[in-house]
């Protein structure tokens, strides 16, 4: 407990210095606030226009949240296919690795042009870049059960259905929370650069890429930072929310959320 | 035909160009316990998991009451040297999962799980998983899982290996007690000796490369065999003429690698 405390005033204390640092700098180099506005006008500006920043929020977050969630269902799918054939796995598991080593940003424009500006081409960005790792990590955990459980299934002559859905894949869910950690960070990249490109179809309704170039076009540079600052708290969300996931699916049986748990104390 | 329960008939197995079984042929009574002891290689697993209809000979035939392995396994329970335990069940789901797998009815599963349970002395830890287990806990709940179908053959590929040697023997005492219970046909691989004399009323012992059956022995100890069965002279004696076979079947395989 007393370790917790000095932790969270360690933690407390950077952050203490790294204001200082932000206003040391703007008063060393005399800045203006077009190129870097005080932590208190981000703060005002932040204040000032929270409904839209909120707005922005949320809607990158539903675009960032349903690329992965399709991402999840799509990838799980394919892993299964996957575990099917080691024929199937060898002749299409190239084209994940090749979904992977595309730079999203060099694809976005052509997702554009198929889906056309919106909401749904930026989910679509979300999940492509999101598919692989899913695909990938839950593949592994379906083939790499060990042999004797699969002979002990043998014995009861089980289905191939039922050694899928029994052993396979329940043994296949710590990696299947691998991915979707993994993802759930990523899944905020994808959304946002698809906003940078397909930005929204009404103005002032686009999420926090798309207000983000906008601020920056508008020269608004108090809101442009606290919609950065925004991005980062979205990240952290998404992040905590896949470990807390995870740790609620397997803590009863896995050790790998004894990790979580001791990055709690 | 013989009245064998189990039957192996010229068994034999290869891997490419090693010999892992030649020629094996052996009858097993209904009720019998036979253990199969051998150096490492003698192929007394594979022998095990041909029985099971888990591996295929090369040549030969395996019969179970008349049946072919693959036939006969709804008769069969078979027992991993790890626990084999589903991680992400609690115990009594571990327990089902053959009953499942078989189809049996929630009901009728439930009642059993529970008489399983108190059986193997597991009564305290239904709701448990299985890492929060000992070594011989996770064992005792393996082995309710292979009684659970009523097998009349229990399968068991050295068991209690991993388990340190109380456990081991006070397993071996429990085992005992729970064939006492149902009279299940018994083949049982292991590489402890003392073990092999105390569990059985019959021992093979193989010889390596390839695997033959280099001695056949009946184990005349009555059962019920308790602690005090270990420190008896028959014991004792019967434990040097295994430990001597097996040196036997061993140094005819090192001559013949010397060749």
């Amino acid at each position: 407990m007393k370790q917790k405390m000095i932790q969270l005033a360690n933690g407390l204390l950077v952050f203490g210095v790294l204001i200082a640092l932000w206003y040391f700098i703007i008063w060393w180099r005399d800045m203006p606030a077009f190129m870097l506005p005080s932590p208190l006008r981000v703060l005002q500006a932040a204040n000032a226009r929270h409904s839209e920043l909120l707005a922005s929020f949320l809607i990158t977050a539903e675009e960032a949240a349903g690329g992965l969630a399709a991402s999840i269902v799509g990838g799980t799918i394919i892993a299964l296919l996957f575990a099917q054939s080691r024929w199937l796995r060898s002749t299409l598991y190239p084209y994940t690795i090749l979904l992977q080593t595309v730079p999203i940003i060099a694809v976005a424009p052509l997702i554009l042009m198929w889906v056309g500006y919106g909401s749904s081409s930026v989910l679509l960005i979300a999940f492509v870049v999101c598919l692989p790792p899913i695909i990938a990590n839950t593949t592994q955990g379906l083939v790499s059960v060990e042999e004797n459980l699969v002979q002990l299934f043998t014995m009861h002559n089980a289905s191939h259905l039922q050694v899928l859905f029994k052993l396979r894949l329940p043994h296949a869910m710590p990696s299947l929370f691998t991915g979707i950690r993994i993802s759930a960070g990523i899944s905020l990249i994808g959304a946002i650069t698809g906003e940078l490109f397909a930005g929204s179809n009404k103005v002032g309704e686009g999420g926090l890429g798309y207000s983000i170039l906008y601020a920056m076009a508008q020269v608004e540079t108090d809101y442009l930072y606290a919609l950065v600052a925004a991005c980062t708290v979205l990240g952290f969300t998404f992040f905590f929310l896949a470990m807390f996931a995870e740790w609620y699916v397997l803590h009863n049986w896995h050790e790998s959320v004894r990790t979580f748990e001791a990055a709690q104390k | 035909m013989s009245t064998a329960h189990i039957e192996c008939n010229a068994v034999t197995k290869r891997y490419g160009r090693a010999t892992i079984l030649e020629n094996i042929s052996l009858g097993i009574s209904k009720g019998e316990f036979v253990s199969l002891i051998g150096p490492s290689g003698c192929g007394k697993s594979t022998l095990l998991k041909s029985i099971s209809g888990l591996a295929s000979l090369t040549s030969g035939k395996i019969t179970i009451d008349g049946k072919s392995p693959r036939r006969a396994r709804k008769q069969m329970s078979f027992i991993f040297q790890d626990a084999t335990l589903l991680p992400w069940r609690t115990v009594e789901s571990n327990i089902a999962l053959g009953l499942e797998l078989d189809g049996v009815a929630r009901k009728e599963r439930e009642e059993k799980i529970k008489e399983l349970l108190s059986l193997v002395g597991l009564d305290h830890v239904t709701k448990s998983y299985p890492r929060e287990l000992s070594g011989g806990m996770k064992m005792r709940v393996s082995i309710a899982r292979a009684l659970a179908s009523r097998p009349e053959v229990l399968l068991m590929d050295e068991p209690f290996a991993a388990l340190d040697e109380i456990t081991r023997d006070r397993m071996n005492e429990e085992l005992l007690r729970l064939r006492e219970e149902h009279r299940w046909t018994a083949v049982f691989v292991t590489h402890s000796v003392a073990e092999a004399v105390f569990l059985s009323n019959r021992i093979i012992v193989l010889s390596a490369h390839p695997g033959r059956i280099a001695c056949d022995l009946k184990v005349p100890l009555a059962y019920p065999r308790t602690n005090e069965t270990r420190t008896s002279n028959e014991f004792e004696s019967l434990v040097s003429q295994v430990s001597h076979a097996l040196r036997e079947g061993t140094s005819v395989d090192t001559e013949k690698a010397e060749l």
